[in-house]
């Protein structure tokens, strides 16, 4: 009894007072009871591939958003992961629990090497280098069809479980957990230095840090998730195939990361959460099924135009408002901060201030 | 073997440094990572498909109208889409990739997926030191250095081209000199989509053209660009001729050559990164701080 009244005032002090923290909570919750209300196929397959993207597009946010280190070829370490734990299980018949994890190694090992090549470069240079990995990858892996499948991959995968529900919930367990881990990588102090990094990489190593070392294990850390996502997406598809390797990945992975909102980790979750479910949705009509991608370039296009920002950022300041004074959020509709007391309302008009024109 | 080497890595050098020479340029001047550049190459290729081989136009009236409608809506698109984002420059890059992909897909509605080729527009073939080469080759070769010597006249001896230069050197003083920066980024924008149309117009007929035709040549293109060094045209022209005889002699030389010709371009755009960060002529940008 006593746990529940603490856990009950946790959640009120610490998430219902946020409206973009209730939000996330409604939508995990709602996430873990769906299929108990809900259990159509279909749905829980979209959700599933949504899960697992997501997954993929706030590890690019991690590497990206906050170290700055725009990666146009994260597709690397999603179709490492998926080719490395789909030739282990293939090759050594090992279970598919084993496999991801030989996955998810292999990715990190991926990072490392992609991070240690990169480690001079900056900016677009950067962004133009790490385009080319992918299709050094794809080239190699074509030229031994033997070992990879060459066009066709490897497939006739097993399954990590059954039945569509339980494979749905280990998708959502897995975003969750993982979401949740890079969200806390990202806002601990480990995260502060990478935003620093972003900013003024110099001023970083002139206060003693060693940046090499932080560069490294950001990216070994984003490809430690994008290769899970990859290697469960690939076990789940049951193919592991070059369309892993794509740049038109690399480039979907950028476009959720930055119509998200970068540096948030959430952005680019919800990202993902509209825009995948919105272009399966529309691809189930006949007619504008074959304009998917158009509409979805347009709708991206057009939410850009309105949101340079991003679509979180966005939302966040029209239903939250930042303490001028001890600069923590708060509800929209206080005119009180919640927890230095400052007024939130008519700052501006205060006496002493000047009247905004 | 060795003179279809020296042929095949000369043309396809001439097509690359085209686009590469209108990429640097772009981002030279306004920064802008233009994704859709060789979307771009697409849309002139179909333009001179539908109005050779649908309209029935003669291919010296086509080809001029293809490259003049591609460089206008060029113009269009960036004043609709990438003016009103350029402070946000995470915007102006997905920007250019959703462009990309609406022109893909429009592509692909209008004319299907399949490949369509495009009548040869010139016949025969000249004989040189024992390789034939069709007149076709040698009209990519001839159309790619006179663009780009028009360009180079363009850029050192007209106003235009000092004002592009000097935008690209410094926007804040460029601007406070009374340069309309906006009106030189424009006029940036239409040469560089101006050559890179001009390339998709005389390869069509060499190539097929398929509505995903711009997705390899952009990633050689970005290889080449960054190899050379952002934003340096001789670092591009001279990219272009080194990934152009790479793909020709991996092409060639090498057993499942054609799969690993991309890899093997890329992975020289990687060791030359590593040993010079800044690609071969590329200007040290000053740290924007």
């Amino acid at each position: 009894m006593y746990l529940l009244k603490r856990a009950w005032s946790e959640i009120r002090n610490e998430i219902l007072v946020l409206p973009s923290r209730t939000l996330v909570l409604i939508w995990a919750v709602s996430l873990l009871l769906l299929p108990q209300v809900y259990g159509d196929a279909y749905v829980l397959r979209i959700l599933t591939m949504t899960c697992l993207l997501a997954i993929f597009a706030a590890s690019w946010d991690l590497l990206a958003g906050f170290a700055g280190q725009v990666n146009f070829g994260h597709a690397l370490f999603f179709g490492g992961g998926a080719y490395a734990s789909a030739m282990a299980s293939q090759k050594l018949g090992l279970s598919p629990w084993i496999t991801v994890w030989i996955g998810a190694a292999a990715a990190t090992l991926l990072g490392l090497i992609v991070g240690y090549l990169c480690l001079r470069l900056r900016g677009s240079y950067l962004s133009l280098a790490t385009l080319a990995f992918p299709l050094i990858l794809i080239g190699m892996l074509f030229a031994f069809p033997e070992a990879s499948g060459g066009e066709l991959g490897i497939s006739g995968l097993k399954r990590l479980a059954v039945s569509p529900t339980d494979n749905y919930y280990i998708a959502v367990v897995l975003m969750l957990v993982s979401v949740f881990a890079m969200w806390k990588i990202s806002d601990s102090k480990f995260g502060l230095v990478l935003h620093a990094i972003r900013d003024d990489e110099v001023a970083v190593r002139a206060s003693g840090i060693n940046t090499t070392r932080y560069k490294l294990t950001v990216f070994a850390l984003s490809a430690l998730f994008a290769g899970i996502a990859g290697a469960v997406y690939a076990h789940y598809l049951r193919v592991a195939g070059p369309s892993t390797l794509e740049t038109a990945l690399s480039f979907q992975v950028v476009i959720w990361g930055i119509f998200g909102g970068v540096a948030t980790i959430y952005g680019p979750v919800v990202a993902v959460f509209v825009l995948y479910p919105l272009t399966e949705w529309m691809g189930s009509f006949k007619g504008i099924g074959e304009m998917r991608l158009l509409f979805f370039a347009i709708i991206v296009l057009l939410v850009l135009l309105f949101m340079p920002r991003g679509l979180t950022p966005w939302v966040r300041d029209k239903i939250e408002t930042v303490c001028p004074r001890c600069k923590q959020r708060n509800g929209a509709w206080k005119s009180q901060c919640r927890l230095c007391g400052a007024g939130l309302k008519g700052v501006l008009t205060a006496p002493g201030a000047i009247a905004p024109r | 073997m060795f003179q279809d080497i020296l042929i095949t890595g000369l043309v396809n050098g001439g097509v690359y440094a085209l686009l590469a020479v209108g990429f640097s340029l772009i981002f030279g001047v306004a920064r802008i990572v233009n994704i859709a550049h060789t979307a771009f190459y697409m849309l002139a290729a179909y333009c001179f498909y539908m109005l050779l081989v649908q309209y029935e136009l003669h291919f010296a009236i086509a080809a001029p109208l293809a490259v003049i409608a591609v460089t206008a809506f060029s113009v269009l698109c960036y004043r609709l889409v990438i003016e009103p984002l350029r402070e946000h420059e995470s915007a102006v890059l997905i920007a250019t990739i959703a462009l990309a992909l609406i022109f893909q897909e429009a592509m692909l509605i209008k004319f299907g997926g399949n490949y369509l080729g495009i009548p040869s527009t010139l016949d025969g073939v000249a004989v040189l030191a024992g390789v034939t080469i069709p007149y076709q080759r040698i009209l990519i070769l001839v159309v790619a250095a006179a663009a780009l010597i028009g360009t180079w006249l363009m850029l050192y001896k007209t106003r235009l081209g000092l004002a592009i230069r000097s935008t690209a050197n410094d926007l804040e003083v460029a601007n406070l000199m009374g340069m309309n920066v906006h009106r030189v980024a424009m006029a940036t924008v239409a040469i560089s989509v101006g050559l890179a149309s001009v390339a998709g117009v005389v390869v069509a007929p060499v190539f097929v053209v398929d509505p995903l035709m711009w997705l390899s040549p952009l990633v050689t293109m970005l290889a080449i660009v960054v190899l050379g060094g952002l934003g340096s045209l001789k670092g591009s022209l001279i990219g272009a001729l080194i990934i152009g005889y790479v793909e020709a002699i991996t092409v060639f030389a090498l057993p499942q050559g054609a799969f690993l010709k991309g890899a093997v371009a890329l992975s020289i755009m990687v060791v030359v990164l590593l040993a010079r960060p800044e690609g071969l002529f590329g200007v040290v940008f000053e740290e924007e701080r």
